[in-house]
């Protein structure tokens, strides 16, 4: 082999599929059938997966930190459920692709102040974002609904031929199925040189300028985009529970995107996914419990998994399934330990 | 003989101190031209003013006749002006390949390519792998960077410079807290930059700067002291004046 090939080779290293990523993927679709009488939380798990998919792109990639992502989510949901509420775009996949439009417009335009300043300008920038979005929401309540939120959301079916029916089965595999298409075009586009100058700024901005990095151009261009992600998770949600109401905005919604995360670990996108599952399982599971007092068994997980170490805990979770997977492939398991911690 | 690098009444305070005073230099093309000066001189100062992390108070910046005063650090890259750090300013999480990879895909154009993988385009995998041979990279090019030995992270911080394909280098004390061991490679590094590429090199050490200079500039409090060849400079009362009790001069 040549030296260039050997380059090229190594360098697709981390973008070529591994077996821990097509098993991940099967065993979620396998979940669409093994659990028929869950596809209400499990559409809920999808939803929130693919938001923080958005916050990874931005937080695990760039290194922009954000406590205001629902403003996006919200724009998302709000356009979604006012196009279906007023009859404008009827087909919901179209609908759903205006929504996300809407957020990274939305997205483009709060990028020139997010890229601005340092981490704790941001984290104010942004929470001050969101908040702005809310007030605007409850204030034209003759559009939004105010309190009362979107009522009377009917969705018409998919493509004109599969209609959402009251269980969620369509509900969840359509949620999947955008989940899946956008983590595809994440996945293409973090392993790009793009996606690789990303990981550049967030090591050392300076730096990345001296090679000649337009760091600005490349961060509005992220933030841009992953505005259109969590806009398409609002709309999403709009589209699978008929209704859009104000704490689609709400500073729980971005704040708990964060723990998501910090769960699930950043910059390698199933971080997000995997976050997701387990939040929401630990949600559920807490609070079968102790109803009243769920959050504080969140919280101290929480402590737990920031001071052992996230990637100590996933080694230890992924023990078991690492060494079938050596003994079968051969080789050293993928899933789920992540290059850098955030 | 043309100018590759010139400065034109060069002057930058921080409130009220004069960090750089009136300066001038100008660097021929292909020249090793080496910029010295005792501690706090502002030689760092100067570079970051050359590369645009900083903004001259007035004077231009003259980069082969074209004026590069107001232009962003990125787009000096873009027009061939590139340094390396005096601390390493690499991506600790990043591999070599990676970080040489990017420097290739930014100046080829194809730094924003969103869509194609990094490692399909046959000409840039060429340049790197070039770029990691003649660094002696090759067989660290996947481990991350923040694990590599000191001497092949001053090794690779060159080469990211190199892989820009400057036509004016700005080398800021590129042997600085390297171990004996590893310097020889450094040196030899160095010393092989293709001739055609402009050198101004900012150096403590004077073994280096006097085996590799043939033009010296000794900055002083912000100010041009004096300016000439290797011998003319050593021999030179005040610089000798200057370097007193903290580096004897020897050629």
């Amino acid at each position: 082999m040549s030296a260039a090939s050997d380059v090229g080779y190594h360098a697709q290293r981390h973008a070529r599929w591994h077996y821990g990523e097509v098993a991940f993927w099967l065993i979620v679709l396998a979940c669409g059938f093994v659990f028929p009488s869950r596809y209400l939380i499990m559409t809920d798990i999808v939803r929130l997966a693919l938001f923080a998919m958005s916050l990874d792109l931005i937080l695990g990639y760039a290194g922009i930190v954000s406590l205001g992502h629902a403003a996006f989510f919200g724009v998302g949901a709000y356009v979604a459920g006012l196009l279906a509420l007023h009859g404008i775009i009827n087909e919901p996949v179209i609908a759903l692709v205006v929504a996300g439009l809407a957020a990274m417009v939305l997205g483009f335009a709060t990028s020139f102040l997010v890229i601005r300043g340092v981490d704790l300008t941001r984290l104010m920038v942004t929470l001050g974002i969101a908040l702005l979005l809310e007030a605007l929401a409850e204030r034209f309540s003759n559009i939004t609904g105010g309190t009362d939120g979107l009522q009377g959301i009917e969705m018409q079916p998919i493509f004109g031929m599969l209609a959402f029916d009251m269980f969620g089965k369509t509900g969840f595999f359509y949620s999947l199925a955008v989940l899946f298409l956008l983590f595809l075009l994440a996945r293409r586009i973090v392993h790009s040189p793009f996606g690789l100058s990303l990981r550049a700024i967030k090591n050392n901005p300076l730096r990345a300028a001296a090679i000649g990095i337009p760091v600005n151009r490349r961060l509005i261009a992220i933030y841009t985009l992953a505005a259109f992600y969590a806009g398409i998770a609002g709309a999403l949600f709009t589209q699978t529970t008929a209704i859009a109401s104000l704490d689609v905005f709400a500073f729980e919604r971005s704040a708990d995107l964060m723990l998501v995360l910090v769960i699930g670990g950043t910059g390698y996108l199933y971080g997000g996914l995997i976050g997701a599952v387990v939040f929401r399982m630990l949600q559920e599971w807490f609070s079968t419990i102790t109803p009243q007092y769920w959050q504080f068994w969140i919280g101290l997980v929480l402590v737990v998994i920031v001071l052992a170490g996230r990637q100590r805990l996933h080694r230890w979770v992924l023990f078991v399934p690492n060494l079938v997977i050596k003994q079968i492939a051969g080789r050293k398991a993928v899933v789920a330990v992540p290059e850098g911690d955030a | 003989m043309t100018i590759a690098l010139e400065t034109k009444n060069l002057e930058k305070q921080f409130g009220g101190l004069r960090v750089t005073r009136d300066l001038s230099l100008r660097i021929e093309q292909g020249a090793r031209h080496a910029l010295i000066g005792p501690n706090g001189a502002g030689k760092t100062t100067v570079i970051n003013q050359l590369t645009g992390v900083l903004k001259p108070n007035s004077g231009r910046i003259l980069l082969e006749g074209q004026d590069i005063t107001d232009l962003p650090v990125h787009k000096r890259v873009l027009r061939g002006l590139s340094r390396t750090f005096q601390i390493n300013q690499l991506y600790p999480d990043l591999t070599p390949l990676e970080t040489i990879g990017l420097a290739v895909s930014e100046r080829l154009g194809h730094g924003g390519d969103w869509w194609r993988r990094m490692g399909t385009r046959d000409d840039v995998n060429g340049e790197i792998a070039e770029l990691l041979k003649h660094f002696h990279l090759l067989d660290v090019m996947n481990e991350q960077t923040v694990t590599l030995p000191y001497g092949k992270q001053r090794l690779l911080e060159i080469a990211v410079a190199i892989a820009a394909k400057p036509r004016v280098l700005l080398l800021d004390e590129p042997a600085a807290g390297v171990p004996e061991s590893e310097r020889h490679d450094i040196l030899a590094v160095v010393a092989a930059l293709p001739r055609d590429v402009t050198v101004l090199l900012i150096e403590h050490d004077m073994d280096l700067v006097f085996s590799f200079a043939d033009r010296i500039s000794v900055l002083v409090s912000g100010a041009l002291l004096t300016e000439g060849p290797p011998d003319q400079v050593a021999r030179d009362p005040q610089v000798k004046a200057v370097y007193l009790g903290e580096e004897a001069v020897n050629v």
